[in-house]
């Protein structure tokens, strides 16, 4: 019953606070707000014994990619919105599409599946730490789709290197 | 009606435990904020006294005996001081980020361990979590600057953040060595493994992570040589420049409890916590008879009085060379230590 409680709370507040970051009109309040959502994603994540996820989200995103958005937006100095005139004229074709996406993604929910569960109930997990299970998993079964990510990972820094390396040569 | 009869004796028996169980934590919290309170009130006090005797002066010495009333007599001035905010200032930021700041740093004192059974929240992600609110004390500085609008206390920001967000990686890379040795990432089991292992303290089998670590921690709660964000001849006084009275106070509250946090952090995860190594024990073997908080608190008093020693003996370093320590030399320095690690741990395994 506690736990139904905390995650309708954690859900709409998640909900809430995701408007309140698009809807801001000052940037840099927008990035506070996200603050406070990511908070609360780690909140959900601790919800379902995943504290390493927890602590990871907000050390990622928080205190690492939310500071850069910081450092830009702040860069920028924007203290009044842009405005700027519609740039499509699509409007209700793209409503049409949002709203068959959401259609689609509603009946797709209906004839949700379970996966089975695996070896790892919450009771093991607990007992071995969530950190030494994930670690585990990553490492042995799941090990070529972590290298995947990691290369793509590279891929993304060597870019960003070379891209700014040619800039300071011209 | 009876109340036994609509509440069962089992419901009763788990309220209590609850409530005993709230009490015990609410009563810990309450000693662990007094404590640290105070010490920080008497970190800056032993902090003008240690350096005015390194500089051959007295320090404070006018209110009380040897000036050590000092610290409330400035409490109190700073208290009754007027608030002051800047006309064209963001209030509703100016005011949250001095309240973020040091709530951030006040929230870590409740997984630090101070003694064997003495931690406020034993949790199994303990040093991620010191990380992770590492990371939201940045924002406390960042929007401070930015609130403030003014040109130094933006400057002092953004260097600042700038400054805190590069030795974070330092800071985190030199403590997974010491993840690896003790195979954990909870502070009481880290100091546990550490108080049975061969040396006793960490500081001697991971010495490269220990000095990373120490540069780091000083940089990250930006403190002489690496106070560039405050440095007086340049920006007047950095991000709080335009903060007066309490709210000045805060900052400086949560600056110095990150300290105290940060040399906690040194202690469990280098120098053995509560714990003293084995051949100490062996040879004076009446040292067990101390209760281990002590150990832990000569050991947090020994790391401020480091952070005094270097404030008052090494000058500011510029600041493109401060960048280049910390992504040319810390961050390599500490990867290559992760390495070694790891290497060392897989041969002693083959060997034993």
């Amino acid at each position: 019953m506690v736990s139904i409680g905390f995650f309708i709370y954690f859900a709409f507040a998640i909900v809430v606070l995701s408007l309140l970051v698009v809807t801001r009109r000052n940037p840099v309040h927008s990035v506070l707000w996200m603050l406070l959502l990511f908070f609360h994603i780690a909140g959900v994540y601790l919800f379902l014994n995943a504290e390493f996820m927890a602590a990871i989200q907000v050390i990622v995103y928080a205190g690492g990619i939310l500071v850069l958005f910081l450092f830009v937006v702040l860069l920028m100095n924007l203290r009044e919105e842009l405005s700027i005139g519609k740039y499509t004229t699509f409007g209700p074709t793209g409503f049409t599409f949002a709203l068959g996406l959401f259609v689609a993604v509603s009946m797709a929910l209906s004839s949700f599946i379970a996966a089975p569960p695996g070896k790892y109930s919450i009771d093991l997990i607990k007992q071995e730490t969530h950190v030494k299970a994930l670690g585990k998993l990553l490492y042995t079964e799941f090990i070529y789709p972590f290298e995947i990510a990691s290369l793509i990972l590279l891929v993304a820094m060597i870019g960003a290197i070379v891209l700014a390396k040619r800039r300071l040569k011209s | 009606m009876n109340m036994a009869n609509v509440i069962s004796p089992t419901t009763v028996d788990a309220l209590i435990k609850f409530g005993i169980d709230v009490a015990i934590i609410l009563l810990k919290i309450v000693i662990v904020l007094a404590v640290g309170l105070l010490h920080v009130a008497y970190a800056t006090y032993f902090e003008r006294k240690v350096i005015g005797h390194m500089q051959v002066r007295l320090g404070p010495m006018r209110v009380g005996p040897h000036g050590l009333l000092q610290p409330f007599a400035d409490g109190i001035k700073l208290f009754f001081k007027e608030d002051i905010i800047p006309a064209q200032a963001d209030k509703v930021v100016f005011y949250i980020a001095p309240i973020i700041f040091m709530a951030a740093a006040m929230v870590n004192l409740s997984v630090i361990p101070f003694d064997a059974n003495f931690v406020i929240a034993d949790i199994n992600v303990g040093l991620l979590f010191i990380f992770a609110m590492a990371g939201v004390g940045v924002y406390g500085i960042f929007i401070s600057g930015w609130a403030s609008n003014s040109k130094y206390a933006f400057m002092g920001g953004l260097r600042s953040s700038a400054q805190v967000i590069s030795y974070e990686i330092a800071m985190g890379l030199s403590l997974v060595g010491v993840m690896m040795m003790a195979g954990s990432l909870n502070l009481s089991d880290i100091i546990r493994a550490q108080g049975e292992s061969i040396f006793g303290m960490y500081a001697i089998p991971q010495f490269i992570g220990f000095i990373v670590f120490v540069i780091a921690a000083v940089a990250e709660t930006n403190r002489t040589p690496f106070d560039l964000p405050e440095a007086e001849s340049e920006l007047v006084a950095g991000y709080f420049t335009e903060y007066s009275s309490f709210r000045f106070a805060l900052f400086f509250l949560g600056e110095y409890i990150a300290m105290i946090l940060m040399a906690s952090l040194c202690t469990i995860c280098f120098l053995g916590g509560w714990t003293l190594p084995w051949y100490v024990l062996k040879i004076f073997p009446f040292l067990s008879y101390v209760p281990g908080v002590v150990w832990f608190v000569l050991k947090v008093y020994a790391f401020f009085f480091f952070y005094y020693w270097i404030r008052a003996t090494v000058p500011r370093y510029r600041y493109d060379q401060f960048m280049a320590i910390g992504w040319k030399i810390l961050i390599p320095v500490a990867i290559g230590n992760i390495l070694l690690t790891g290497l060392v741990k897989i041969i002693l395994k083959e060997v034993l």
